[in-house]
């Protein structure tokens, strides 16, 4: 054999080569895509479903649902249908959401400077690890812990006080009860904590320090470095409270157990509610009949799925927005 | 000529490791004085000394006295933060708040001290501006971010917002390095003129700048200070073999 | 004009009050830690890991079953769960640039929000109404929860390792498909592992999901088809009892051990990721 033909030999072995290995590359290829449809698949069953065993209630009360007030799965005149309507649980999510955020917002943002630019590096390293650990309680155990230790401080301590001071507002008065909505809010900040200071946190270390140097050598103190650093991250902060938002909407267990379970339409926090999602907990298993019953609490489901998912997925795109303006911002 | 700042015997450390041993200069009122030396030479270090932003790096540690107009900055009752106010920089690259105005980051500093007064505000801003000799390219323009200016611009923009605070001294650190030629031209030309008013300490690793907007210019290797004098003697008659090398480009 | 004094104080105020919710937030979690160790170490024995659940109200007995169905329920969850994940993972990291993989990055995201009740919803519509109260059923809605969690961490920690190990591999003419199967998978296996182990110990703490599909139940592991118990759904349960001193230590007792496997995953993913930040 030439030389030239040894080579000739050679080189169509690889191409054979590489013809076999392109196939089995796109074998490949098409098994990890299959798998990773089933991502698709679930998202769409999960959809499809919930939807379907929702049609009954939405064809039954169609837009209404959105703004009715009643919720008589068993009417005491037995002629009259049963009717269902979500407004009081949209509102006591809306409410409940909206006390998590007032309450953990300000202590995420403390916590999240703290760590980020005042504490040592060494300190924050163990504070961290406690602060995670606060997102991996279990949410029962939130609950049983409300139940037993928060509610009844609450309930003698800070309620009457607050009742005292605040009374003349309508959201303070009333009975004072410890299983209520107030509770339910409060418990929801002490859970969305971890995540929203977490991310601040990560947003505030992702601030290039050259920022923090020109300010301080204008003559900043460490709180107006601090400034700089919140007004540099706005938006990625703004992303961590929605995704705490997200946390709220969408937690059922510790709020199923502390907020009282009751329909109602509330004014004063004091007043025991309900929310998209407690409802569902709590009255799912016992909903055999009538069938709409179940299909109205599959359309309690949907309508927290749909805010969770509007909630979340605008936290995602203020946040890959505010770290691509940052990212613009370090090519210049 | 009197002298603005006393360097007496200052050593600086990040944790164990010494980046600056013993150094003692005096640098004069209204000039401009270079710091010179092959990069890790301790050249930054030393200018983040004279206004206490060495000591905001996490396990870093000073010795020795800096005499600002006869006092000492590393007195025991001196707060960092009134010095800062007193003595300006401008860093590397040029670091705008690109979340402001150009307004409001020429009057940061000014803030930061709750001046409100607009019309006060505006002077500033105007007169700022002016000595970066940035005013007629943006006066038009100044409720624009900080960020949407040119590089050149931006570091201009730096410089006036240095000065609006009004300090007696300004601190540059390789002011150009990050700048185009024309850009960098610009800011050796400003230098020049700021030098009329203020006392101007600048670290540079390009000689020809050194030796352009320099009156002084310190030669520091390995954290020492090897040879301080005029530009001119030191770059014509250098006394130190290493001076020599170092600015023939044997090395560095 | 602020004066210096004045901004002094402001300081010191601002930073007082970061420090101060720094230490709110940690009250709450000390106050769980303390009294889930103080109420529940009396109630633990070895009749309440290993005996049956009494019926509300009866005194004796333990939650054995609870602990055996979460240990069911997150096996079978995981065994579903985990090899998607993981290929998905893969799929993510290797096939990055396609269209298809940002919007499966996106389809991910979304999964990882909804909320754990709405999975509830869908395991009872999709398994509970074909065959009755079920351990597929809540290992279903488990493993749909695993599944972003675990694609995540792994698309991260592939993306983490070096193209220099993928090249040199490839370079040696081993085709792609064995070098990330191999070389790419056992570099990242570290990080992998890492969200594996995020992701059970998020499941195992569930509660909302499986009061919609096990159901729960007082007795032994009984099938697959069949309702059964999990240790949060036994707190729940105790906790919604009308006889305190009989239900409640068992609660705090189950809480206990629920907090102590938790505690230890995170300790461990503590521990593990440590190394990689030095």
């Amino acid at each position: 054999m030439s030389q030239h033909e040894k080579s000739q030999n050679f080189l169509s072995k690889i191409k054979s080569n590489r013809k076999k290995r392109f196939s089995e590359d796109s074998v490949f290829r098409a098994t990890v895509l299959l798998i990773a449809c089933n991502i698709f698949i679930i998202l769409g069953l999960i959809i499809f479903k919930i939807t379907q065993g929702a049609w009954l209630s939405i064809q039954t009360y169609g837009i209404k649902f959105l703004w009715g007030t009643t919720w008589q799965p068993f009417p005491p005149d037995p002629t009259v249908p049963p009717s269902f309507g979500a407004l009081p649980l949209i509102w006591g999510t809306l409410i409940t959401s909206a006390i998590a955020l007032l309450l953990g917002v300000p202590i995420s943002l403390g916590i999240a400077l703290a760590l980020s630019e005042f504490a040592p590096k060494s300190f924050n390293y163990i504070i961290s690890f406690f602060v995670e650990l606060l997102a991996a309680i279990p949410s029962v155990i939130y609950g049983l812990w409300g139940i037993f230790i928060l509610i009844p401080f609450l309930q003698n301590n800070l309620y009457p006080q607050l009742q005292a001071t605040l009374g003349f507002l309508p959201f303070f008065q009333g009975t004072i009860r410890g299983s209520s909505v107030l509770t339910g809010g409060i418990i929801l900040a002490i859970m969305i904590i971890p995540t929203v200071s977490a991310i601040s946190r990560d947003v505030f270390a992702a601030v290039p320090n050259s920022q923090r140097e020109a300010i301080i050598a204008l003559g900043a103190t460490r709180w107006e470095k601090a400034r700089i650093v919140m007004g540099y991250g706005r938006s990625g902060v703004i992303g961590a409270i929605m995704l705490g938002l997200g946390r709220a909407v969408g937690e059922t267990m510790a709020i199923t157990m502390v907020i009282g379970n009751s329909f109602n339409m509330f004014t004063s926090l004091f007043e025991p509610g309900a929310t998209l999602a407690s409802i569902v907990a709590n009255e799912f298993t016992e909903a055999s009949s009538p069938p709409v019953y179940i299909s109205a609490l599959m359309e309690a489901g949907l309508i927290l799925f749909a805010l969770a998912i509007a909630v979340n997925a605008s936290a995602r795109l203020v946040i890959w927005r505010s770290t691509r303006k940052i990212k613009e911002a370090e090519m210049l | 000529m009197r002298y603005k700042i006393e360097i007496q015997s200052l050593s600086a450390w990040f944790g164990s490791k010494q980046v600056l041993q013993d150094i003692t200069m005096r640098i004069k009122e209204n000039v401009v004085t270079a710091i010179i030396g092959p990069s890790g030479c301790g050249k930054t270090t030393l200018i983040r000394c004279l206004n206490r932003m060495h000591e905001l790096t996490p396990r870093a540690k000073v010795t020795g006295r800096v005499l600002l107009d006869g006092e000492d900055i590393y007195g025991e009752n001196v707060d960092p933060v009134t010095v800062r106010r007193r003595i300006g920089m401008v860093f590397q690259k040029p670091n705008p708040f690109p979340m402001m105005s150009i307004y409001d980051n020429t009057v940061a500093g000014l803030k930061l001290n709750g001046v409100t007064d607009k019309k006060r505000l505006d002077e500033v801003v105007e007169k700022s501006l002016r000595a970066a000799h940035l005013w007629d390219e943006v006066k038009s323009e100044l409720g624009k971010s900080g960020a949407s200016l040119s590089g050149g611009q931006q570091q201009r923009l730096c410089i006036a917002r240095a000065l609006a605070i009004e300090p007696e001294v300004i601190l540059m650190d390789e002011p150009t390095s990050a700048l185009d030629p024309t850009a960098a031209a610009k800011i050796e030309q400003l230098i020049r003129i700021l030098a009329e008013n203020y006392t101007v300490v600048i670290v540079t690793h390009n000689m020809q700048q050194a030796a352009r907007v320099s009156d002084f210019t310190a030669f520091l290797y390995l954290g020492k200070l090897v040879e301080y004098g005029s530009t001119k003697d030191i770059f014509e008659n250098p006394k130190s073999e290493l001076t020599e090398k170092y600015i023939t480009g044997e090395f560095g | 004009m602020r004066s210096y004094r004045f901004r002094k104080l402001e300081d010191l105020i601002m930073i007082s009050l970061a420090y101060a919710a720094l230490i709110i937030a940690l009250i709450p979690l000390a106050s769980i830690l303390v009294e889930t160790v103080s109420r529940g170490l009396p109630a633990m024995s070895f009749s309440l890991l290993f005996e049956e659940i009494p019926p509300l109200g009866q005194s004796g007995g333990g939650i054995g079953p609870a602990i055996q169905g979460t240990l069911i329920v997150v096996t079978l969850a995981s065994i579903m769960g985990i090899p998607i994940g993981v290929f998905s993972g893969i799929y993510l990291a290797e096939f990055r640039q396609s269209r298809l993989a940002s919007a499966a990055r996106f389809l991910n995201d979304v999964l990882t929000n909804v909320p754990s009740i709405v999975l509830g919803i869908f395991g009872w519509a999709f398994v509970v109404v074909a065959i009755g109260w079920s351990v597929i059923a809540g290992a279903i809605a488990l493993a749909i929860m695993m599944i972003p969690i675990v694609t995540r961490t792994t698309e991260e920690a592939i993306k983490l390792v070096p193209l220099t190990i993928r090249e040199a591999a490839i370079a040696l003419g081993v085709p792609q498909w064995k070098t990330t199967l191999t070389v790419v998978l056992s570099s990242a296996k570290k990080g992998i592992a890492t969200g594996i182990l995020l992701a059970v110990a998020r499941i195992s703490g569930e509660t909302a999901p499986l009061l919609l599909t096990i159901l729960g139940s007082r007795f032994w592991f009984s099938g697959f088809t069949q309702p059964t118990a999990a240790i949060p759904l036994a707190i729940f349960n105790f906790s919604q009892s009308p006889f305190r001193t009989v239900d409640l230590p068992r609660a705090w007792g189950a809480s206990l051990i629920l907090i102590f496997i938790v505690l230890v995953i995170n300790i461990i993913l503590r521990y593990s990721t440590r190394e990689k930040y030095g």
